[in-house]
């Protein structure tokens, strides 16, 4: 099949980018939408052009490295996908499909499609853990977690950190992503000690990222490769709230 | 060279122990005082690095993903092994020794292995106090299950994805550091140059992935858990930025490369559709649980199939070959990784493969769904067939799944020690990136817990020994010529890289590699096809060299020439792979030599003569490798020949 790209070009952080036309016959629609890139940037490279630079690792949809904006939606027309599980099946011959990066304040461009998220590295390290040493821990049976608590901290916990939920909001919030986290926590025994400081920092420090704040439209939950639940967030609303009633002030 | 293991003595269960009695302490006041930089982010590396900052060191954590929870780790579907016991089925620390001993070949240390069993079981606790949300029974306890042809139920696992969550927990505690300000935290920044002065490892040169710039980092200790090199094969189930290029810049330095042709080749991965393609997706192992192994008796009856002029579903029952219950009656799907992988490769080599390209066998779950009905398999294998689905666009429950062998993971890698200390003073490997615990052949579910277990609890200990030793004051200023001529190197290395300007891109030569290695460096190989093999590598080099095309420039983001970097080394890693499967004249576990084979087809092992390390020193530019020996000695299992008929 054909089709007609129109791909984010900027050379870095400091200079202005823009859309620029490709096109490209041959393509099966059994590739990934990756592979569609790699065939891009080979013929490129060919000429001695620059390829299209993008973020990507185990293309199969779990290290959330991926990370396009395609024809209007993070991660493209599928639900439930990453880009790199995206297939040209997908699109239909002679289309012509546009591909940008991530658009938020708190995820600046590096190079064409890739941004950088380490925001989201940062809001983690203010409080996204369980502060256990190593050799510290009892007996992991110790402690019996209701399989329905267990699930649910797991359905939290998939959030593969990819940053769709930002790129999708109107407001550029990362409430979905952060919420994740703090439920994920909240949820386990384990968590319990921290529950309060953890969900009054890492509000904090997503905040002072510059991620927008959440008018809950729900178009995280929608465009969220792993259908991270809105739920989440509501839980996290109760969490902060009820941490902030006896704050102690983080 | 005199290769010491340092194999503590003393009886097999008592030597962890004893040993840890016997290594020297770093004063906690100390601690922080030696700096030591670890390169990964992956189980091993973050695992290691958030212990060590938990002790007082300081830590310079490093890895080339935005990210350190991006780490190939992530990708871990099937689960953790763990001796536990928890289900009271028999299992015990010796029982997981002797069937990863076994499993390997007899061609790991046996102290080594039982270190790893002894300590897989605190792995676990450490996990589930991070908060990692393993699979529980509706009691609330954890669940486990049996995994890669276990007789025992020892493996833990977060639904399809416990690397994720074992990495998240991990990546966790290795936040909290940098909260602490114990990690410092470089992302997107590739190591590409060791520097040694004196003997020791003294720090690492680095690339700034956004910006280019090379910059020096010194240390007392310098740490490599960078994963596996299965991507010298181009096309295979790791993630596309896994290399060797760390591990490989670390052997032109001196640090030996040990058993580098042992590789495992996954039975049950989604087959290659075209040119185009750039990875391998694995389908869990799990699914010969259920699914049952065929191809058509007839090769007429493939071709048929092979042209769509046949379904799978129309071909009856007597007329379809199901090799491995035929084969292996006792064991029958699920006999061991490099077992299965193998036999699929004889019946498409025999001209019964399946699929348009005629290299891919049936995964039939029908039998399954008629016993246990549609729930109960859509319960257990849900995600595994969509994911299945979404790839191949075809239906698993109504037609049989088609899979085929794919690379997987690398048992060889940089040698250690029993302190995990390659042949450099000072250098470390952890994890995937060494070769000390599965021998020709790994077990599922045991990557994981070796990562886990060299980062959480051995080199916490074991690089306390050294430090203690060398004394604080033993650090290169980063100014030092030592480290300005590395600079200086690699600075040389990215310019002629850009400076070639040649024709053909990158990815090209990868393909071209990752071909020759698969067609005579991977299920089955010989001695006339891998003399073949060198001599073709050997031209590839060259052409490499001379006519590779990297665009752009060294001072920005340039994946072009990242990648450059990473196939040059390949290159050279190739040709070290293939002397290494010249030199065992032996076929044990994912090396198979076909004039070491029985009559019926089976692995030949040559305990009298092979039962050693292949330890391979580098020697200089196109110079040939050197051989060490480190023969294994064996004195609590007795060494047998593997049988699952
Ligand atoms: C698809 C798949 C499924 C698997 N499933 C299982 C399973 O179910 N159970 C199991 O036990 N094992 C499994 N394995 C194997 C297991 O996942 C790996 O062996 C293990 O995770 C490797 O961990 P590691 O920490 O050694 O390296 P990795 O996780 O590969 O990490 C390597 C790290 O090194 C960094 N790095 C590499 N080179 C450089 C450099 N030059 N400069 C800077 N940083 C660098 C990377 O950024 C990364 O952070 C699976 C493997 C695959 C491919
Ligand atoms: S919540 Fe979903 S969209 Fe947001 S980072 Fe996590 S996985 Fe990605
Ligand atoms: S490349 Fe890893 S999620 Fe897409």
């Amino acid at each position: 099949m054909k089709v007609n790209l129109k791909v984010w070009r900027q050379k870095n952080n400091n200079t202005a980018g823009k859309l620029v036309e490709y096109g490209l016959d041959n393509i099966s629609p059994d590739m990934s939408f990756l592979e569609m890139i790699d065939v891009l940037n080979a013929e490129l490279i060919r000429k001695g052009d620059e390829p299209v630079a993008f973020d990507h690792d185990c293309r199969e949809g779990i290290c959330g490295m991926c990370s396009m904006y395609i024809n209007g939606r993070a991660h493209g027309p599928q639900t439930g996908a990453t880009t790199c599980q995206l297939h040209m099946r997908s699109f239909n011959d002679g289309d012509t499909i546009v591909v940008e990066p991530w658009r938020a304040r708190a995820f600046p461009v590096i190079k064409d499609l890739m941004v950088d998220r380490t925001a989201f590295d940062r809001v983690v390290q203010s409080g996204g853990y369980v502060s256990v040493n190593t050799g510290s821990a009892p007996d992991a049976n110790e402690i019996a977690i209701p399989r329905t608590i267990a699930d649910e901290a797991m359905d939290a916990a998939q959030c593969i950190g990819c940053g769709a939920c930002v790129a999708a909001c109107k407001n550029a919030s990362a409430m979905l992503f952060v919420a994740a986290k703090v439920s994920h926590m909240a949820v386990l025994p384990q968590g319990q000690a921290e529950r309060k400081i953890r969900a009054e920092r890492m509000v904090a420090q997503m905040d002072a990222e510059g991620f927008g704040a959440c008018s809950f439209t729900g178009a995280c939950s929608v465009e969220c490769p792993k259908s991270i639940s809105l739920d989440h967030i509501a839980r996290m609303n109760r969490e902060y709230l009820g941490a902030k009633l006896t704050s102690e002030n983080v | 060279m005199e290769l010491e293991s340092k194999i503590p003595a003393g009886p097999l269960a008592e030597k962890w122990t004893r040993h840890k009695f016997g290594l020297k302490l770093v004063n906690p006041a100390n601690k922080r005082k030696y700096e030591i930089i670890v390169v990964g982010t992956g189980l091993a590396g973050a695992s290691a690095a958030a212990s060590l900052a938990e002790l007082g060191y300081s830590v310079k954590a490093f890895c080339f993903q935005d990210s350190p929870r991006r780490a190939h780790s992530i990708a871990a579907q099937g689960g953790i092994n763990a001796a536990k016991n928890y289900q009271n089925d028999g299992d015990s620390v010796f029982r997981l020794f002797y069937d990863t001993i076994k499993g390997g070949d007899y061609r790991a240390r046996e102290g080594n292995v039982h270190r790893l069993a002894e300590v897989s079981v605190s792995i676990i606790d450490q996990c589930v106090a991070q908060g990692v949300p393993f699979a529980r029974e509706y009691g609330g306890l954890l669940a486990n299950r049996s995994f890669g042809g276990a007789q025992v139920s020892r493996t833990f696992y977060a639904r399809g994805q416990t690397g994720q969550q074992l990495l998240l927990g991990a990546y966790s505690a290795l936040s909290r550091q940098v909260a602490n300000g114990k990690v410092k935290l470089f992302t997107r920044t590739e190591m590409l140059d060791l520097v040694v002065e004196d003997g020791k490892a003294r720090g690492i040169i680095t690339r700034n992935l956004v910006t280019g710039k090379i910059e020096s980092h010194s240390a007392h200790a310098v740490l490599l858990c960078t994963g596996g090199y299965g991507n010298v094969f181009y096309l295979s189930t790791n993630a596309m930025g896994s290399n060797v290029t760390a591990a490989w810049r670390a052997h032109k330095h001196g640090a030996l490369f040990a058993n580098p042709c042992f590789t495992q080749i996954h039975p049950t991965c989604i087959p290659v559709k075209g040119d185009y393609q750039s990875k391998l997706t694995l389908m869990s192992e799990s699914l010969r649980n259920d699914g049952r192994v065929w191809v058509p008796k007839r090769k007429e009856d493939s071709e048929k199939i092979r042209k769509g002029q046949m379904k799978p579903t129309d071909l009856k029952e007597e007329d379809r070959d199901y090799f491995l219950e035929r084969r292996y009656p006792s064991f029958g799907n699920l006999v061991p990784r490099d077992v299965a992988s193998r036999n699929a490769k004889t019946v498409c080599d025999e001209g019964r493969g399946v699929s348009k390209t005629g290299l891919a066998v049936y995964l039939d779950f029908a039998d399954a769904i008629k016993r246990d009905g549609q729930k109960t398999i859509e319960a257990k294998y849900g995600n595994l067939f969509e994911m299945y689905e979404k790839i191949v666009d075809d239906n698993p429950y109504e037609m049989p799944m088609m899979i085929y062998p794919a690379v997987h993971y690398t048992m060889g890698g940089l040698w250690v020690d029993y302190n995990l200390m390659t042949t450099i003073p000072g250098l470390y490997a952890l994890g995937e990136a060494n070769f000390s615990d599965h021998g020709a052949n790994r077990l599922g579910a045991s990557a994981l817990m070796q990562g886990l277990a060299d980062g959480y609890f051995v080199i916490p200990y074991t690089v306390g020994d050294y430090l203690a030793t060398i004394g604080s004051a033993d650090k290169l200023p980063v100014d030092a010529p030592a480290f300005k001529q590395a600079e200086a190197r690699i600075q040389d290395q990215i310019k002629q890289l850009l400076s070639i300007n040649g024709t053909t891109p990158v990815d090209e030569y990868h393909r071209k590699l990752g071909l020759i290695m698969w067609d005579y460096c991977g299920m089955s190989r010989t001695a006339e096809g891998l003399t073949k093999a060198k001599g073709m590598i050997q031209q590839l080099k060259k052409e490499f060299w001379s006519n590779v095309k990297v665009t752009g420039d060294g001072e920005e983001m340039n994946q072009t020439l990242e990648a450059a970097g990473r196939v040059a080394d390949f290159i050279e890693l190739g040709e070290l792979m293939v002397d290494d499967a010249l030199n065992r004249n032996e076929s044990c576990g994912g090396h198979f030599r076909e004039e070491y084979s029985t009559e019926d087809g089976e692995a030949k092992r040559d305990d009298e003569n092979y039962a050693y390390v292949a330890a391979w020193g580098y020697g200089g530019l196109n110079q040939p490798s050197v051989l060490h020996k480190e023969e294994l000695v064996f004195e609590n299992v007795k060494l047998t020949q593997r049988s699952y008929k």
